[in-house]
């Protein structure tokens, strides 16, 4: 059981409403979090990922089930017992303290010396990249320094685990694009155990180890990055995550894994899949757009007549919406390779869309 | 003429503030200084002062000596009022430590309340300056009087035999002073309180800080100006307060303002009543600008 850093047993949040009602932010939650793991809840605000994690550091106590931190069960112990620290979404620096006092502040609470306190301080800014800033006031500094402070008073406590309430939610597009990598890069050095709560599905893909994808309080899938894009669970993690086409279905026949799905009037198509379904099961099939071929046909793969209904062009690639027969739109998106690709394929036009067997997800919910 | 005001940066100002200025001149300076005037002079053989005014520093050496008025017999206490002065201030302190140590709790428990309760409870808490001051005082000697509303109760209960002395001596008079005074203290309290990032507190606790610590170095340190500004508005009219130690002291505890309030009424002794005025005046002015020297920017513009 050790050798997780953090396991979430069954676990139950449910808050009172202003109205009286009884709402469940989390909702039966179990996972278990790896030792030196980058490990993002992800989901849209209102699906429970920061209760999660508001439930690890302990400033919110479980309705239900049991919260271990390596072993030790901590379901009620007050957060300042807790060997975890956060990062908190709005950083929570002590405005009426110095940089040094902030980051020292946690060595203060264990009561370690002025002298060893000063010492490890300009340790953890050197770390953030930000020597000599000590003396500074949280006001001074800009976002994403006072990010860099947040972060450095959190680990300069060495915790075995580390929490970060979308850190980086603050931060303008490229700041954070840099901060993404920088975290990633801090994670491998230290080697200590991130939980890091975001709605941003592409900086999740970026940064983490796994996933775990929530919503309306349950989890819905947890995997690793790849698997989470590439072979979503559900309809709502594939929606979630990229951009999906779904087409509704019925399934014809299946051979070994090669499944027959009939899409209403548009022809059958052949999708690989490892799950057995029965013939006449209602499905439906994801398909990303950017496995979708135009006008160039894939061998032992499916190729489908459509009719061009917009071309839109934003750089690197051309995103196409196009309509097959049996009247399901999906998008398509090419990528830019050659000067004036975009404008071979127009409006109206009649193509042919092609994918492999194994592209699409066969699902059923 | 117009041109000369268009052109003139100070004179455009000057006009702009000379309503509040002559407003502040008329009542405020004007008064200030006739007392000061009166402060150096000797009273007149009935009330007011001797005219043509008569220059002196008696009313200044009587406040140190009491024994140098011609008045004193000669079991007189030189301190007699010093001792009044330092009485006072204790008084004062006592009062605004009550209301400061009742008024924290309690502008914090108001203000970790939903909006609509929130406001609901602070005007519960400012209720009570709709009543004139002299009534709620009466009301208050109601409820401690001997056959008063408390006395009655504990009795009722069996908690006590014989009715508590809880009028007329200088627990009456505390108790008055902070119930008089205890808004005061709960709305700039309540303004810094109210202001306080509470997830500062979680950052504490999750640094291991344990519930009164985290209180000790985030919470009492950012809200202090709140409490320093309830400190100055309770202690400085507590200290020169008259009518609740006259009514709920019965007029048997002295402090300065009854003291004062009687030089200018039955004493008819105008000129030691300005004299003290003043002293009591810089008293309290050193205070504050003590206070103020020490203070940081952030506290002082919480003022």
């Amino acid at each position: 059981m050790a050798e997780f850093a953090v396991e979430m047993q069954d676990v139950v949040k449910q808050f009172v409403t202003p109205e009286g009602g009884i709402l469940s932010a989390v909702n039966h939650v179990t996972m278990q979090i790896r030792d030196g793991e980058f490990f993002s809840l992800l989901g849209p605000s209102g699906c429970g990922k920061t209760t999660s994690l508001r439930m690890i550091a302990g400033f919110e106590l479980p309705t239900g089930g049991k919260i271990f931190i390596h072993g030790k069960e901590m379901s009620q112990v007050p957060a300042f017992q807790r060997p975890v620290n956060t990062v908190f979404q709005q950083y929570a620096l002590f405005p009426h303290m110095t940089v040094e006092q902030n980051i020292g502040f946690g060595l203060e609470m264990k009561g370690v010396s002025r002298a060893e306190r000063s010492s490890r301080v300009s340790e953890a800014l050197e770390m953030v990249r930000l020597p000599g800033m000590e003396m500074r006031r949280p006001k001074q500094l800009s976002g994403g320094q006072q990010q860099r402070i947040a972060l450095a008073r959190a680990l300069i406590n060495k915790p075995e685990v580390l929490l970060l309430d979308e850190p980086l939610g603050a931060l303008d597009l490229k700041l954070r694009k840099e901060m993404q990598l920088e975290l990633k890069t801090l994670q491998r050095e230290v080697g200590i155990t991130f939980i890091y709560v975001t709605h941003d599905q592409e900086e999740a893909l970026t940064m983490s180890d796994r996933i775990a994808v929530m919503s309306k309080g349950v989890v819905l899938q947890i995997g690793e990055p790849q698997e989470i894009y590439e072979r979503p669970a559900s309809r709502y993690v594939a929606d979630f995550i990229g951009e999906t086409n779904f087409l509704d279905g019925v399934v014809k026949g299946q051979n070994g894994s090669n499944v027959e799905v009939d899409l209403e009037g548009t022809g059958v198509v052949c999708v690989e899949s490892n799950r057995s379904f029965n013939n006449g099961q209602q499905v439906f099939i994801a398909v990303r757009p950017e496995k979708l071929r135009l006008n160039s046909e894939v061998k032992d793969g499916n190729n489908l007549k459509a009719r061009v209904e917009d071309v839109i062009y934003i750089g690197t690639d051309t995103h196409y919406g196009v309509r097959f027969s049996g009247g399901q739109k999906v998008r398509v998106r090419e990528q830019n390779i050659v000067y004036g690709h975009h404008e071979i394929v127009q409006v109206g036009d009649e193509v042919t869309i092609s994918f492999a067997h194994a592209s699409p997800r066969i699902l059923t919910e | 003429m117009l041109k000369a005001f268009r052109s003139s940066k100070g004179l455009q100002l000057f006009s702009l503030i000379s309503p509040g200025a002559l407003w502040i001149i008329l009542f405020f300076n004007i008064p200030l200084l006739i007392v000061l005037f009166i402060s150096f002079v000797e009273r007149g053989r009935a009330g007011g002062i001797q005219l043509p005014p008569v220059y002196t520093l008696e009313n200044y050496r009587q406040l140190f000596n009491a024994c140098a008025s011609e008045f004193s017999g000669p079991n007189c206490d030189p301190f007699l009022y010093l001792g009044i002065f330092g009485h006072s201030v204790r008084i004062g302190l006592v009062v605004t430590f009550w209301c400061i140590v009742l008024g924290y709790p309690l502008s914090y428990f108001i203000s970790r309340q939903r909006p609509i309760w929130r406001d609901a409870l602070m005007i519960l808490v400012i209720i009570p300056f709709w009543t004139n001051f002299l009534v709620r005082t009466y009301a208050l000697k109601q409820v401690l009087a001997t056959e008063g509303l408390l006395n009655s109760f504990l009795m009722g209960l069996h908690v006590i035999s014989q009715p508590l002395d809880l009028l007329f001596n200088e627990f009456a008079v505390i108790v008055g002073l902070i119930y008089g005074y205890f808004p005061f203290a709960v709305l700039p309290m309540y303004a810094s309180i109210e202001k306080f990032d509470h997830s500062l507190m979680e950052a504490a606790s999750d640094l291991g800080a344990p519930p009164w610590r985290a209180f000790l170095r985030i919470m009492l340190p950012m809200t202090l100006p709140g409490v320093i500004a309830a400190l100055v508005l309770v202690l400085v009219p507590v200290v020169g307060a008259f009518i609740t130690p006259d009514i709920m002291g019965g007029g048997k505890i002295e402090m300065i303002g009854t003291l004062i309030n009687r030089q200018f009424g039955v004493s008819r002794n105008w000129p030691f009543g300005s004299s003290m005025s003043l002293v009591l005046m810089l008293l309290v002015l050193v205070g504050v600008i003590a206070y103020f020297r020490s203070s940081s920017e952030e506290t002082r513009r919480a003022m």
